[in-house]
């Protein structure tokens, strides 16, 4: 055929593109790694069993929600019969205690992005406080 | 013997009301009945007394309003179209307007009066939210469920007190001081005095009350006799913001 060099140099060029992801991940090396959030070096157990809670976490996060807000009732006893305090920040978070090593570790892997974190403060973040001003100046609050 | 078929049913339907008609008769003469017995009482309803004449004895001080904005994260927001309050201070013709006059007594004349939500026995709030964001606790606490609110602003015109806040803007950057153990709220609810009710939930008072150095705020529990919230009412004469209106405030004033 005539042409025959620019025909498969554009062949191999083509290939060499659309496998782009299989080779730049393999050299990267971020395929096949899941995600690894890091788990709390002293307490043993959560307040329910790694096998539901890496299911159904948000369903107890709801079902605690609800409880605290609507029924007013902050007291839970976790399947080894220890009481816990129903709160995300000040049960969960002290044993989980970095949301960057471990809660967004999987989240940002699913691509998932709970909005709890509009309100309920990441403990880490607390030292950030509000130094910019407001651009219509201040003025102080009547009384 | 025979017997038509509308005999019958006449017989049958004359039956079935004697025997409903005595259960449901005594029904309507029971929710009739107002009264709340002491089996029926909630064995806990909070209420606050202030007392203005303690209260303005520095003006200038906010010790209150300061404390509840830091254990809440209330956002401070300088122009008051967009102003976030859970307590402040109001000129008393604007908090008590029927019960002012031209000759009102000086120490409350032109003088700010600490105001908040008066957590109604009968509040307008909860009857207008579309979404039950907002609704009475057995213990008197009006609560608010921010996950649930919808930013309709109904409860802020049916509020008769301006006790609720919107948030028009995100709150995070006014925040003074983040205090890690209560969350802020987003762009778009309603906010208000919530009683501290995770402070009662431990068995603590309201930041308001401790904070006050001149001990002019009492809280407590009005079902119980001995509290001191009942010794004041048992003894001195209060006000309430607005009683005409029906609300039933649990805010009650000491003049």
């Amino acid at each position: 055929m005539r042409d025959r060099e620019i025909i498969i140099g554009g062949l191999i060029l083509f290939l060499g593109l659309i496998t782009f992801p299989v080779w730049y991940n393999a050299a990267a090396g971020t395929t096949s790694k899941g995600p690894e959030p890091k788990l709390p070096a002293e307490e043993k157990n959560c307040v329910a069993p790694v096998a539901y809670m890496r299911i159904s976490h948000m369903e107890l996060l709801t079902t605690w929600r609800d409880e605290v807000v609507r029924q007013h009732n902050r007291k839970f006893v976790a399947f080894d019969g220890k009481t816990h305090t129903m709160s995300l920040t000040q049960t969960c978070m002290k044993c989980h205690t970095s949301k960057a090593d471990f809660c967004d570790r999987c989240h940002d892997y699913a691509g998932v992005k709970p909005y709890c974190w509009d309100c309920h403060i990441d403990p880490k973040l607390v030292p950030l406080t509000s130094t910019s001003p407001h651009p219509e100046g201040t003025r102080e609050r009547e009384g | 013997m025979s017997i038509d078929r509308r005999t019958f049913l006449g017989v049958a339907g004359l039956s079935a009301l004697a025997i409903a008609g005595k259960a449901s008769l005594a029904a309507l003469a029971k929710s009739g009945q107002g009264v709340v017995t002491a089996e029926s009482a909630p064995a806990t309803r909070w209420a606050m007394v202030v007392d203005p004449r303690k209260c303005l004895k520095d003006e200038g001080c906010t010790d209150c309003i300061a404390a509840c904005d830091k254990a809440h994260n209330v956002p401070h927001f300088p122009e008051p179209a967009h102003e976030v309050k859970w307590i402040w201070k109001e000129p008393f013709d604007k908090a008590f307007p029927e019960q002012g006059s031209l000759y009102t007594a000086e120490a409350f004349r032109d003088r700010p009066i600490l105001v908040l939500c008066n957590h109604c026995d009968n509040p307008p709030c909860v009857r207008v939210c579309p979404t039950k964001a907002t609704w009475k606790r057995d213990d008197g606490i009006v609560m608010m469920d921010w996950h649930r609110c919808i930013g309709c602003k109904y409860c802020i015109v049916a509020c008769p007190y301006g006790s609720r806040s919107f948030n028009f803007f995100d709150p995070r950057p006014r925040i003074k001081e983040l205090n890690p153990d209560f969350p802020t709220r987003t762009i778009g609810v309603v906010e208000k005095c919530n009683f501290c009710e995770e402070r009662l939930a431990k068995g603590q008072r309201p930041a308001c009350v401790e904070a006050c150095r001149e001990k002019a705020l009492v809280f407590g529990n009005l079902n119980d006799p001995a509290s001191e919230v009942r010794e004041l009412l048992r003894t001195r004469y209060t006000i309430r913001r607005k009683p005409e209106l029906g609300t039933n405030p649990e805010i009650y004033y000491l003049v």
